[in-house]
């Protein structure tokens, strides 16, 4: 099988310096924020890959860069055989790869309508999009007289339903879904991913699917790669991470999800919190709130090593 | 058993416009206990927060409480205003936010706000009010409490800033606590511990807790009880095991299938089709009856089952018993 989607090494710098007076007033350094620090994963064609973390982990921005919104400060992307670092961009790609938001309110333009919202990645290469629309729309469950209506006429559900025609007209390999369903009702998201799960089969699909939510994530993906603080800590075919996690990290995220089963449960709450990402924790970043740090965690951020089929980054995890 | 802390009767609140009035909370009724959380379910629309603003006095005009009783350990609260009513804010009910950015004030430090809620309804002096807002910051769980007093909101983590809006709400130790979406904008692991430390509260101090949350997790973990609100009324009201793993309601048997967890290792999810109707066209007879497949002719006729009309538990002319559950 080979990867679709490679990343190598991949490193976001985000620059949150004062402006240049106050540095130069203050003496203060450039100070740096690392958002993605060297991640490396690979998505098999017609997969699900989820990427999951807390807020501040960087899982957005490595959507973002794959999708070539932003650019990587150091690393690979490996789209299809082409790489979108180093060929300066994802232009090679671009239709190729299509991205869902999260918030189907903000992401739809309220003037535009629904057809010319669907059909636009498909007008700007110059192509007919002759009842393009209203074919999408039947596919995704709504109706073809909806191409004609405008955004606000639709509820939330129905949006990310007109997100997901839109990201489906260039006919793309890859859709790259940043939270899709947490703007959602229950009942609503339900729908929405029982329609990406049939998508995905009719149309060959592959997923990178961006989300904190862990019972989404376990629903729909097949491979996970959990995120803290900019790093990959561990990543595993889902049921293995699910059966089995490794990350002290990761068992610390799965115990504090809260459970439809866990009635009345006593449990001890996580301590601390995420640390600041612009002075992230020496060594290995979960340290700090981990049970199991010892000296070389607080001393050496600990390389990815396999322990059957997950790979994970801590010194102890076994 | 003692007097509930709460009592909402028949609770109606009607928001008046040109095309017609509208009905977001219709005929809803509960208790609470001392030292009870009850959970208050539903989707966006369902009424459940409107109900919480009903019950403290938080209505924005024209909404208002067409009809029905708020008590209040057993005094009628709902027909109080401006001076009286705000009396009662604060010093008998605290308020929960969902983003407890917006509720603090950003130009004052916690220290501030805290010493100002103390003095505006208990008779201390600076010094104890102060002393006290060091208290109740300790209390839930702010480390350093006597250092952070004097920190601003913005220089709290968002954890940390609903942890100071708990303290807030509990600093003049009121019987009842309204909390809307309190963990809905916090990241699992301080989801965890605020869930957590509100249970604490709610055991040792008695404080009666009335959970609004559209997260079924949530309310499995926290509550004692749940009453699940569709399109205004409540659909089922019951000890929060028996209406997760036993619902009666076909709403909340569909709501609890179509979370991903419970249909686990399932290829599809179960799903409810539609959506919940507008509040300008809610059918006639069961709310949800055009969404549901055990609707029958009695389904659709005026007027709808409720909660006292039927068995108590589920507002359903034809709710799932445990026998049939078992087959499905």
């Amino acid at each position: 099988m080979s990867a679709l989607i490679r990343v190598e090494n991949l490193v976001r710098d985000f620059d949150v310096s004062k402006p240049w007076l106050n540095r130069v007033i203050e003496r203060l350094p450039r100070a740096k924020l690392r958002a993605v620090a060297d991640v490396s994963f690979e998505i098999e064609e017609r997969s699900v890959y989820a990427l999951v973390g807390e807020s501040g982990s960087g899982k957005s921005t490595i959507g973002r860069i794959i999708a070539g919104l932003i650019p990587a400060s150091a690393g690979r992307v490996v789209i299809d055989g082409v790489d979108i670092v180093d060929q300066g961009g994802p232009d090679a790609v671009r239709s190729e790869l299509q991205m869902i938001f999260q918030d189907p309110y903000a992401s739809l333009n309220p003037r535009w309508k629904v057809r010319d919202i669907i059909a636009e990645p498909v007008a700007v290469r110059g192509e007919r999009t002759q009842g393009l629309a209203e074919k999408l729309l039947e596919q995704v469950g709504l109706s073809a007289t909806d191409a004609g209506k405008f955004p606000h006429e639709f509820s939330g559900g129905q949006r990310q339903r007109i997100c997901i025609a839109r990201a489906l007209a260039s006919n793309p390999k890859i859709i790259i879904c940043d939270e899709p369903t947490s703007a959602l009702d229950v009942s609503v998201q339900s729908q929405v991913l029982n329609l990406m799960s049939d998508l995905r089969e009719e149309m060959g699909l592959t997923y990178l699917f961006i989300s904190h939510d862990l019972t989404v994530v376990r629903h729909m993906a097949d491979r996970i790669g959990v995120l803290y603080l900019g790093s990959l800590v561990e990543e595993a075919p889902r049921d293995r991470l699910f059966d089995a996690p490794k990350h002290p990290y990761t068992r610390m995220l799965f115990d504090a999800a809260p459970r439809m089963d866990a009635f009345g449960r006593e449990v001890d709450p996580p301590k601390g919190e995420i640390p600041d990402a612009i002075n992230p924790p020496p060594g290995c970043p979960y340290h700090p709130r981990c049970p199991l740090a010892t000296q070389i965690c607080k001393e050496e951020h600990p390389a990815p090593r396999m322990i059957g089929e997950t790979r994970v980054r801590c010194h102890h995890a076994e | 058993m003692s007097e509930p802390v709460l009592s909402v009767r028949d609770l109606v609140v009607e928001i008046p416009t040109r095309h017609g009035v509208l009905r977001p909370v219709d005929g809803v009724s509960y208790d609470i206990a001392a030292g009870e959380i009850l959970g208050v379910v539903g989707e966006s629309g369902a009424g459940k927060s409107m109900t919480g603003n009903a019950v403290i006095g938080l209505l924005d005009r024209p909404a208002r409480i067409a009809s029905g009783e708020v008590l209040l350990q057993g005094q009628p609260i709902h027909q109080l205003q401006g001076a009286a009513l705000r009396k009662l804010r604060g010093r008998h009910m605290g308020m929960i936010f969902q983003d407890p950015l917006t509720s603090l004030n950003p130009l004052l430090t916690v220290g501030d706000q805290l010493t100002e809620t103390i003095q505006e309804h208990l008779d201390l002096s600076a010094s104890q009010a102060h002393e006290r807002a060091i208290a109740a910051l300790d209390e839930v769980g702010i480390p350093a409490a006597r250092q952070r007093i004097d920190s601003y909101p913005h220089e709290f983590s968002g954890g940390m800033r609903q942890r100071v809006v708990i303290a807030l709400a509990l600093c003049a130790e009121p019987e009842l606590i309204i909390a809307d979406e309190p963990t809905t904008a916090l990241d699992v692991s301080v989801q965890a511990q605020i869930i957590a430390l509100l249970r604490r509260l709610c055991r040792e101090r008695g404080v009666a807790v009335m959970l609004v949350t559209h997260d079924m997790g949530v309310i499995a973990e926290a509550a004692d009880r749940v009453a699940v609100m569709y399109a205004g009324r409540l659909a089922e009201l019951g000890p929060v095991r028996e209406v997760v793993t036993q619902a009666r309601h076909p709403y909340t048997a569909g709501l609890m299938a179509s979370t991903p967890v419970a249909s686990q290792g399932q290829k599809r999810l179960r799903q409810i089709p539609g959506a919940m109707p507008r509040l300008d066209a809610v059918p006639a007879g069961c709310a949800f009856h055009p969404r549901c497949e055990r609707a029958q002719a009695r389904c659709r006729q005026a007027p709808g089952p409720t909660l006292q009309a039927c068995d108590g538990r589920a507002a359903c002319w034809f709710p799932i018993t445990h026998e049939q559950e078992a087959t499905l």
